[in-house]
């Protein structure tokens, strides 16, 4: 199957993009170095491409106990611009997807909802909410905007300047996690401000064939996956596909540490299979840790204790550029999830020290 | 984008580069090598005294994106490995064939080099 591009896929190859093949979607990895465009989100601003994304509208009188029962957080708390982290989960409580729940303003009087399903599953996740809103007799449309939308993260402590500059309204009441309609160069958009990157930052979802006058209305540095991966590691962040895949390494919410995103009040797929995970604890924990001897963990590599016993695997590792320190994500027993515990990493044959570390890595914001 | 590729060395497809000088062959790896990899971050070298044989894998070059393996341009043993780079991998980043440069390893068959590739037939592989 050919690779889907983003809007603007000539215009970062003509400023130097290098690209990979990320969920399907032919995206810019890095455009100048990643350590650059890491170290200028960090410290000033940097604009992603997020537009592999996906986006699904969902609306109508049932559209909130839809949302509800297919997501693991509480939709219900959601007042219009109001945006939430949640898990998608199957019947045994395994993460199939993790999302970013916008609540629109209402149409036609009804609660209105955009979500942002990882890139490559926008199609089989609106499949599941059609399937689900038919066996549960529900009233609400379900539409898969992917291919209208694009999706861009101004991210970085200065972004509020860059973003206040640059939309014609006031943001100065935008808060965390909150969202609401802005114009920029005369394009409608719909801002978020959930921290893509940890760092403060303002997501904008945009009519595709706008997407030129949004981006050239933001001067900073361009920003590609690769900065993505290792400023999102630092922050503690899972990474679907890599900390976390439905097919090969299942895991629940609580396992992945993201239980946080869990309702238990409420009711959706995977509810009770949950409550039993959260009343007997789990066995494996994604932790974070550091390498304190020379190497780089990286995604793959097994996890042993100190009698070369594999006990887990390394889901996501790099070289930090903020800390010059090699730092991972791995899944290992609870026993070994203390922080200040210290366990080895098996790179490329060679058994590495490694110490179990809070995380995030670093403090953001 | 243009990528330099001095005249007077050989190299390998995987991206090595090697300039003899009186039997003494230092290896390094090429600017389009570099470039591919972005921010190079560390790099595994062998010992010295290490005997090498052509083709074989001697060490690793990690960016922050990947992992790429280093292969010996001829035999030989090591006689000098760049201990500049266990705290400075940027400088194969930049300058990859001056101050970035790897290993140097005594050839045991300078011959060997005429089995790899020239600047010219090199700069075709990368075009």
């Amino acid at each position: 199957m050919p690779l889907q591009t983003p809007p603007l896929r000539g215009i970062h190859d003509e400023r130097g993009a290098k690209f990979t093949e990320f969920g399907g979607w032919d995206m810019p990895v890095e455009f100048d170095s990643i350590r650059e465009e890491h170290a200028a989100v960090r410290e000033d601003a940097g604009i992603f491409d997020v537009s592999h994304m996906g986006e699904i509208h969902v609306t109508g009188p049932d559209a909130t106990t839809l949302m509800n029962r297919l997501t693991t957080n509480d939709v219900s708390a959601l007042e219009v611009g109001d945006s939430q982290y949640a898990a998608i989960t199957d019947e045994e409580g395994v993460i199939i997807d993790d999302t970013v729940i916008y609540r629109l303003p209402d149409e036609d009087g009804e609660a209105t909802y955009l979500f942002v399903p990882n890139a490559g599953t926008d199609e089989a996740t609106h499949e599941r909410w059609v399937e689900h809103r038919n066996e549960w007799g529900l009233e609400a449309t379900v539409d898969n905007r992917t291919d209208e939308y694009a999706m861009f993260a101004v991210q970085g402590p200065d972004s509020g300047n860059l973003v206040t500059e640059a939309v014609e309204e006031s943001i100065a009441d935008v808060g965390r996690f909150e969202a609401t309609d802005v114009t920029v160069e005369g394009v409608e958009c719909w801002m978020g401000r959930t921290g893509y990157t940890g760092e403060d930052g303002y997501e904008f979802v945009l009519p595709w064939s706008e997407a030129e006058t949004v981006w050239s209305a933001f001067d900073c540095q361009p920003c590609g996956l690769g900065a993505r991966d290792t400023l999102r590691l630092e922050a503690g962040f899972v990474l679907a596909g890599q900390d976390f895949d439905y097919e090969s390494d299942p895991r629940t919410p609580y396992e992945a540490g993201i239980g946080f995103t869990v309702k238990l009040d409420t009711e959706f797929v995977g509810r009770d299979a949950l409550e039993r995970v959260e009343a007997e604890g789990v066995e494996e924990k994604l932790v974070g840790f550091r390498l304190i001897d020379r190497g780089i963990p990286r995604h793959g590599y097994d996890i042993t204790n100190t009698e070369s016993r594999v006990i887990g695997t390394v889901t996501s590792g790099t070289m930090s550029p903020t800390l010059e320190a090699p730092i991972g994500l791995g899944y290992v027993p609870v026993e070994y999830a203390e922080p200040g515990t210290t366990f080895r990493v098996v790179v490329r044959g060679r058994s590495k020290k490694a110490r179990v570390e809070t995380t995030p890595f670093i403090d953001t914001k | 984008m243009s990528f330099e590729t001095p005249e007077e060395r050989r190299y390998l497809e995987s991206h090595e580069w090697a300039l003899e000088t009186d039997g003494t062959v230092r290896v390094g790896i090429t600017d389009f090598a570099q470039d591919e990899l972005g921010d190079v971050v560390f790099v595994e070298l062998p010992d010295e005294g290490d005997d090498l044989t052509q083709e074989d894998a001697f060490g690793v070059v990690e960016s922050i994106k990947a992992v790429s393996d280093l292969y010996a341009p001829v035999s030989g043993e090591v006689t000098a490995i760049n201990e500049d780079l266990f705290d400075a991998p940027e400088l194969v980043n930049d300058d990859p064939y001056g101050d970035g440069w790897m290993l140097e390893i005594e050839a045991s068959d300078t011959d060997e080099l005429d089995e790899l590739l020239t600047a010219e037939e090199y700069e075709d592989q990368i075009a």
